[in-house]
């Protein structure tokens, strides 16, 4: 029982034992779940912070108190207003994910693939790689104009550089004698880039898609920030501009959540193409 | 039907692995392929299989020559080489997603059943012990019906009892639809159980130094008096290959001269 309890925490999930242990009801066990646990810390410092404000040792005009933060949250929510912020910037994340990911995954296999076409195209790729992404704003905007499609493009390049760069590094780090399998069956091209290279890079393109996915909800920001009039980004813009702190708080827990939740549906979707893998344990 | 004419092989970093080398194997023909390590066996398969090429001379199949795979050839690695991603039924059927899937599957569990597998169509590879995945990978050449099947050292990492099982089944497989068999081996009682002509190389640059033709009856026994004298001169040669003859005759007669 302790040996498991000590597996559990080692690699964050119950282990079978302690799973069992829990459906029967210990109090100690449920105190011990990964929930709770995780849950501690941050139910502690909005208690503190409660308190705080309440004895008046906080500004409550910079520093609302939690209960104001998630009164906020309710009004934006029972208003309707929040489910239309959320939905349009997950939208945008969305439609830029799958451009990136598509560009990524096309150009990454290509590089990967082709020592020609790495040569022609991953120098100038690594430089653009290296440029800031708000750089990209003021040129997106004079492109594709302040709506929807300079704020897409922004997340899509955001998405592209990781998946880029896990298909290309991985391709070019598989097994040359899986390659040769695919070789004595007279595959080439797509055929092997398909039925061999990216079966044998899955895992760590999955890795990739989670880098991509996170840069997504970090790139959306920026683009919110350019002149948008919904999204939680204009939120936190709007919060600022008209001194809400509340609403920033809110919606910078929004984004948190959405986040972790996005990350863990791509992880659900992805984990039967991953069965074969041993002891496959996604961080999720 | 596996003819090698004259071959040369340098490798881009200068190592001469190949020398004029000449050798024919019948259809349906077993040539075992042993010689110490370096002297180019695994080269002669890879460019059997079309994976390399000569640097001269040619490698011809039923008088096609060989340039690149080539689906009347088939391989067997030492290693087994599955795709982990794929089942077991996955990987015996790479080679066949031409067929009508109904085909394909027919094939596929045929072959299990003849490789001792029956039932294991979704094992996953990890799944299986050393010996089974090495079946597997033999199943997953020969359902493609090469006329031709290369393996490069298939049992050597194989225990003594696992590989004289699949000793046992690689013949099976082979009277089911006799293929002409081009094995390379480092044991030569596999080379004589299963041969019916052993090639012996020799190395630096890598050419043929002896053939030794095997006229045992199937099944063979190794305790058997004759396939003692056949081992004893198939290690002779094997010896001589390397130059042990040599050396030791020199080393006695160092001894002999010496005397200090
Ligand atoms: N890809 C390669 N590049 C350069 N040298 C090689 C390559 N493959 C094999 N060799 C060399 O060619 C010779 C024959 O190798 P190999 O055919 O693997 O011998 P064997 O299978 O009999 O042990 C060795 O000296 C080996 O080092
Ligand atoms: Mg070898």
């Amino acid at each position: 029982m302790a040996r498991a309890e000590l597996t559990a925490d080692l690699v964050g999930r119950p282990a079978p034992a302690a799973r069992r242990a829990r459906a029967g009801g210990g109090l100690a066990a449920i105190l011990t779940s990964p929930l709770v646990l995780g849950l501690a810390l941050p139910v502690l410092l909005a208690l503190v912070w409660e308190a705080a404000a309440a004895l008046g040792l906080t500004s409550r005009r910079l520093m609302p108190p939690p209960s104001t933060i998630f009164a906020t949250l309710f009004k934006l929510a029972a208003n309707g207003d929040l489910w239309e912020h959320i939905w349009i910037t997950t939208w945008r994340v969305a439609v830029g994910f799958v451009i990136g990911t598509i560009a990524g995954t096309l150009v990454g296999a290509a590089a990967g693939y082709s020592g020609l076409t790495r040569r022609l195209v991953d120098p100038t790729l690594q430089g653009l790689r290296a440029v800031p992404s708000i750089a990209w704003v003021p040129l997106f905007i004079l492109w594709l104009g302040i709506f929807e499609e300079s704020k897409v493009a922004l997340i899509a390049v955001g998405v592209f550089f990781p998946v880029y760069l896990g298909v290309m590094g991985e391709i070019l780090s598989v097994d040359r004698k899986i390659v040769e399998v695919g070789r004595v069956f007279r595959l080439s091209g797509p055929a092997l880039v398909r039925r061999i290279l990216l079966p044998a890079i899955l895992p760590a393109y999955i890795l990739a898609l989670r880098a991509g996915l996170g840069l997504g909800w970090m790139f959306v920001v920026a683009a919110e920030f350019m002149g948008a009039s919904q999204g939680l980004g204009y939120l936190l813009v709007d919060g600022q501009q008209l001194g809400k702190p509340d609403q920033i708080i809110a919606s910078i827990l929004v984004f948190a959540v959405l986040g972790k939740l996005t990350d863990a549906l791509l992880v659900a979707a992805t984990r039967p193409f991953l069965r074969w893998k041993d002891g496959y344990a996604p961080a999720g | 039907m596996l003819r090698f004419d004259q071959i040369e092989k340098i490798y881009p970093n200068g190592t001469h692995a190949l020398t004029h080398l000449s050798l024919e194997l019948d259809a349906g023909e077993i040539v075992a392929v042993i010689g110490g390590s370096g002297c180019g066996k695994s080269t002669l398969l890879r460019l059997a299989a079309g994976l390399d090429r000569p640097s001269s001379g040619t490698v011809s199949v039923e008088d096609t020559v060989i340039t690149t795979p080539h689906e009347a050839v088939g391989i067997v690695f030492q290693e087994p080489r599955l795709l982990p991603w794929l089942d077991v039924a996955g990987n015996i059927g790479f080679g066949l997603t031409h067929l009508p899937r109904a085909e394909r599957h027919e094939r596929v569990v045929r072959a299990l059943e003849r490789i001792g597998l029956a039932g294991y169509e979704s094992a996953w590879p990890r799944e299986l012990s050393g010996g089974q995945a090495q079946r597997v990978s033999i199943a997953r050449a020969l359902v493609a019906r090469p006329k031709v099947l290369l393996l490069d050292e298939p049992f050597s990492a194989l225990d003594a009892f696992t590989r004289a099982d699949l000793q046992h089944a690689l013949l099976a497989l082979w009277e089911a639809s006799r293929p002409t068999l081009a094995l390379v081996t480092h044991d030569v009682e596999e080379a004589i159980l299963l041969a019916d002509r052993v090639v012996v190389m020799q190395p630096s640059p890598g050419r043929v130094f002896k053939e030794i033709r095997i006229d045992l009856p199937r099944p063979r026994h190794r305790l058997d008096d004759a396939f003692i004298a056949i081992e004893r001169r198939v290690l002779h040669a094997l010896d001589g290959s390397l130059g042990l003859a040599r050396q030791r005759a020199s080393t006695q007669a160092n001894v002999a001269v010496g005397g200090w």
